[in-house]
Formats: structure tokens, sequence, C-alpha cells
């Protein structure tokens, strides 16, 4: 079949591509423009070439943020991916409390995220918060103020109590599209509880657990807002992550130019995960195909 | 291998049942023996699917017990009772290879790997799968991980039982026969207890040396497939075996007499009086067309060559009729009646058989 040739046509894809220009590629470009030079105000611009990147790469304050970043994430999933499948193992089948129980697990996702800060800033305040107070009564030296590991269990508890019920949600959908007969024939060849969930549950919610798992690390790496409201990044900057520390150097200190090299490089290493984790997931599926 | 009895069994998926229709399985007393081929035979949702899973445990009934051997198994879950079973659509472990799918029963009773191995090796030369044995199982085809799910179920030689619910059904028809032609082999070699569910009586006659017909929760007929020709107990068995079924007529009878809307045909037994829904069951196979003033007057509709022999299919007083005529058989269009081979007439009261009276 032959093809018309029409070279109007792409008038047909300018308003897509105005919006992306406007919406991502223009703000985009300004970031790269700042990351390459240099102001001492008065709207002058010096050119700087790939210096800021290279202080940023250097830059040790770059890295324990990014360290703590890692860590902050790597913990939250150790966390929230188990303790959601378990909660999606244990939750009701159907009826009235599989309904009750999927309404309050949503809860805690429709709160936005500064309000979620300052429900545990507030809760666990030595003064007037419950957790705070109870702890205090208790005997438990806990002040997120002023102890690391106090402020570190406080941002982590609060990002599990936040977004666990999502892996859950996501775990428990996945279990439910489990026909029966899987079940039944785990009796009869006498699987045990762990073999059922070993060779049956694990590998039919892989799918959705990859995608619980993307969704739980691209989030908590990007945290910024609840841990910003509840320690402010301290105390000193034991709880200072990459956001955290990017609009520190941005809004608080003007250094425009390393800010945005960092930004760059911050949203390169999302990509790359992201990417890794592309190809992990479809790799799955061919696997499958096959 | 084992008896099993079920003995006043019943069950219902409410939680109260008050009436009897509020029961998928209506009580019941069965025997099956060690070693014997079962075919459970009934229409979608006649509750064979439940029985099935009772006996394997899957279900606990509301009433009744269940034994193997005369020992009560009634509330001993599935994994006590050593059966096996193969369900309607393929189950398999998904990241497992098709080995250690096989593999997986023994291993879970803690055999001995050295037999595990011979005994895979074995199966899977049975469903012909000892190519793919290293393959991934949830790459296959429904019908290959169908074949992995019999395997499953028959890799076990000492269960008390092997159980099919519809295996066959995503199994393409040339390998139907295979499959079951295997599972009869199996049988004989073996000698389990099989009780294999269907819904078509082809299967269930040619797998089984009893067949068990349910109709509504009910079961209505054991026999074997000879007995369920010949001597349906329930109107139900009549019309569903047999391609034709047995021709239903409403029937006046009195000593050995019937009144067939105003003909009067001898039925060359008594039978007393009966009560009732009165019928007269007759197979085609036992119905003739003649011409002259003998038997039932009735119209031909139409006649269907099928090959071996020839449907026709007739109409008496509104109800229809079928008449098989062997091949080569004249049908010429004054024939306008059909008369009845005494031994293939059967009389029911309320859709049960009543035996004739001896004389």
């Amino acid at each position: 079949m032959n093809k018309t040739v029409n070279q109007k046509a792409w008038f047909l894809i300018l308003p897509v591509l105005v919006l992306v220009a406007f919406s991502a590629v223009i703000p985009l470009m300004t970031v790269v423009n700042y990351s390459v030079q240099d102001t001492f105000g008065n709207n002058q611009f010096f050119w700087e070439g790939l210096g800021w990147f290279r202080e940023m790469i250097e830059s040790e304050r770059m890295w324990s943020a990014f360290g703590r970043q890692i860590v902050f994430s790597m913990i939250i999933l150790a966390i929230e991916i188990p303790l959601g499948i378990f909660v999606a193992l244990n939750m009701p089948k159907k009826g009235f409390w599989a309904s009750l129980c999927l309404v309050l697990m949503s809860l805690p996702l429709l709160i936005p995220w500064n309000v979620v800060g300052t429900i545990w800033q507030i809760f666990g305040r030595v003064d007037i918060g419950l957790l705070g107070h109870t702890l205090a009564a208790m005997g438990i030296e806990y002040n997120y103020t002023q102890g690391p590991i106090a402020a570190w269990i406080t941002v982590i508890v609060m990002d599990v109590w936040h977004w666990t019920s999502l892996v859950a949600l996501l775990a428990y959908a996945g279990l439910q599209s489990i026909p029966d007969a899987y079940y039944q024939a785990a009796k009869i060849d006498q699987a045990n509880r762990w073999k059922v969930f070993r060779f049956i549950e694990l590998p039919k919610i892989m799918g959705v657990l990859m995608i619980a798992i993307l969704l739980r690390f691209m989030d908590s790496f990007m945290i910024y807002t609840e841990p910003f409201v509840v320690t402010g990044g301290g105390p000193g900057n034991v709880t200072t992550f990459l956001s955290i520390d990017l609009v520190k150097m941005a809004l608080g200190q003007f250094d425009l130019g390393p800010a945005a090299a960092f930004s760059i490089m911050y949203y390169l290493v999302i990509l790359l995960v992201s990417y890794v984790f592309y190809t992990v997931m479809t790799n799955l599926d061919k696997r499958d195909g096959h | 291998m084992a008896k099993i009895t079920l003995d006043n069994l019943a069950h219902s998926y409410l939680p109260k049942p008050s009436r009897e229709d509020d029961f998928a399985l209506k009580e019941l007393n069965l025997d099956w023996a060690d070693g014997e081929a079962y075919a459970l035979l009934g229409a979608s949702g006649c509750g064979k699917s439940t029985l099935l899973n009772i006996i394997s445990g899957l279900l606990h009934p509301s009433q009744g017990r269940i034994l193997f051997d005369d020992h009560d198994v009634t509330m001993a879950p599935t994994t006590q009772r050593n059966i096996a079973q193969v369900f309607q659509f393929p189950v398999v472990y998904d990241t497992m290879t098709v080995r250690d799918n096989l593999a997986f029963p023994l291993r879970n009773r803690g055999a001995d790997p050295a037999y595990i191995a011979a005994r895979v090796q074995q199966i899977a030369a049975m469903i012909g799968m000892e190519s793919t044995l290293d393959r991934k199982a949830r790459a296959l085809t429904a019908d290959a991980k169908q074949k992995i799910s019999l395997g499953r179920g028959m890799v076990r030689e000492d269960v008390n039982a092997l159980l099919f619910d519809e295996p066959l059904t995503v199994i393409d028809p040339h390998m139907k026969w295979e499959l079951r032609t295997q599972l009869k082999s199996l049988h004989h070699e073996f000698g389990h207890t099989m009780i294999y569910v269907t819904h078509d009586q082809t299967e269930a006659l040619t797998f089984a040396d009893k067949v068990v017909v349910m109709f509504d929760g009910r079961v209505v007929q054991m026999g074997t497939p000879q007995e369920l020709f010949e001597t349906p107990e329930h109107t139900f068995v009549g019309y569903f075996i047999g391609s034709p079924g047995m021709n239903l007529l409403d029937a006046e009878i009195s000593g050995d007499k019937a009144v067939l809307a105003g003909t009067e045909i001898s039925l060359g037994k008594g039978f007393g009086t009966l009560s009732g829904k009165v019928e007269l069951g007759v197979r085609p196979e036992f119905t003739s067309l003649t011409s002259g003033d003998v038997g039932l007057p009735v119209t031909i509709k139409r006649v269907e060559d099928v090959g071996r022999h020839k449907i026709v299919r007739a109409d008496f007083q509104g109800t229809p009729v079928n008449v098989i005529a062997k091949e080569g058989a004249e049908i010429s269009p004054d024939m306008n009646r059909i008369v009845f081979d005494p031994a293939g007439v059967n009389v029911y009261a309320d859709s049960w058989r009543v035996a004739p009276k001896v004389a």
C-alpha cells in the first residue's frame, strides 16, 4: 500500500510539543542553564562549565546526604514490603470486614504529606504528644529533636504508618486474583503454609510487588515534606535527606549553580533506578512468555 | 487404598439450612468399593463437585459421616486423608520446573529422593512430558499444564482414592482419548479407587466400572453402564444417558395394561395400580415403527441418518418420541404406529422406577 506523504501532518503534534516544552523541557533547561553558570548577582552570569558538577561529586555533604537517603529507603523497603504482604495475607477475604479493612487501610494514603508530618510532630512531642509523653512516663528516653536515634525511628515509623497500606492493598489485590483451586491443590499435595506462600502466593503477587517496590523506592528516595515538618532535617543533619539538603542549598543558601547541578544528578539517579526496575520487570515477563 | 462409605451425608452451603431445597447435596448413603473406577455423572450444578470435595476433605459436610475402611474421617483435614485430586482447570506451581511440580507431593511427604526421581520419570513417561521435565511450568500451554496436574495426582502410589473433577475439559479432543485410556490402564495396574466427575456420558461410560448418576443434589442411580441403559431407576437417568434419551410418555396403568392418551397397550408384566405421575419409559432402541393398527399412532416429523442407524423423530399426541431404526431398515410413509419391545419397557411413578410384580 502506498502511503501518501503529507508533511503538514506535523502540525497535528504541535499542541503536544508546546505543552511538553512548557511543562517539562523548558523548566528542565533552566536548571541545566544554572548548572553550568555562576553569578554574583545583578543577573550577570558567567560560564562555569562542569565545575559545579565536579564540586558536587567531590562534596562530602552531598555524599553523606546520599548515604542517609539510601539507608532510609532500604530500611523502609525492608519493613514496608514484608509487613504489607503480612497484612494482606491476614486480611479477611470477603464480606463486611474485608470492606472495612480496605477503607481503614486506605485512610493514611489520603492524608496530605505535611498533615502526616504535623500529626507525628505533635504525637511524638514529650510535652503534649500522646506517644512522646507516654514513653517519657514509662521512663524511656525519647526526644526526636535531640536524639539522632529517636529522630530516625520517628521518621521511619511515620513512613511505615503512611505507606505500608499501599503495599498491603497492592498485595491484597494480587492475592484476591488467585483461584481457590490453587489452595485446594496445595492441600491435596500436603503443602504446608510456608510452601503455599512460597510457591503459590508469592509467584502470583510478584508482578504487583515489583510495582509496589518501585513506587515505594521512588517515593521514599524523593521524600521531603514529612521529615522536614517533623525534624527539619535534624538534630544536626542526621535526617537531612537528599531533597531536604537540596532545598537548603537552593533556597536557604541560594547556591543555585551547585543546587542545579545536583538536581540533574539526582534526576539521573532516579532515571537510572527506574530503568533498572523496568528492565528487570520486563525480563520477568519475558521469562514467562516462553 | 480404601473402601469409602458415605453415611447419611448431606451438605448445604447455607449456615442454617431449613428446607430440602437449601441442600446442595441431599441426604445420601453410598459405598464406594475399594479399587473400583467410578464415574460421577450429572448436569452442571447437580452437586458432583460438592460430593467430591467432601470426600477429599476440602469441604466438611453439614451432616453425616465419611468412613475410609470403617475409619471415621468426617472431620479429618485433607492432608490426613491421603487423597489425590485433579481439578477442572490446571493448577501448576509456576516457579517450579515440571520435574519439581511432579515431585512436590512426594517431597512434602518426605519420600526418599532416589524413589522420587524414579517415580517422576515414570509419571513423565505416562503423560508424555519427559522432554519438558526441566522447563518452568508457567511457560507451558493449558493442556500441558493439565497433564502436569494429572501427573501430580497420580504420582503418589499409596493414595486412598484418586478423584478427578472434570479433568479433561481443557484438553484437546484427541489427547482426551489418550489420557483417558492411560487413566484406565493406570487403574488396572495399581487398582486405586477412582472417582471421575464428568457431565459427558461417553466419558463416564467408557471410563468407569460403575456410574453414579446425580440429579438435583441427589444420587439417583449407581450401576454399571448396562444397568443404566436397561433399567434406569429414575427418569433423569433415562433421558440423560443414551442418545437420544429415553422416551417418556404419560400413561395410566392398571395391572399389565397401560392406557396412553386413549390407546391401550399390553405391558407383558403386572404393576398393580399406580398413583401419582405415572410414565412409561422406553428407549428409542426398544421402539420400532410399523404400519397397520397395532401400537400408538404417531406422526413422523423427520428422519436423521447418523450412519450406523437412523433416528426417527415422531410426535405422539404432542409428546416427542424418538425411534432408532437399523441402518437399511425401510421407512415407508404409511408407517404411522410405534410398538415397544416389552423387554425394554419401564414404568415410572413420580419419576422413580416401579419394579414389575412377579406373577
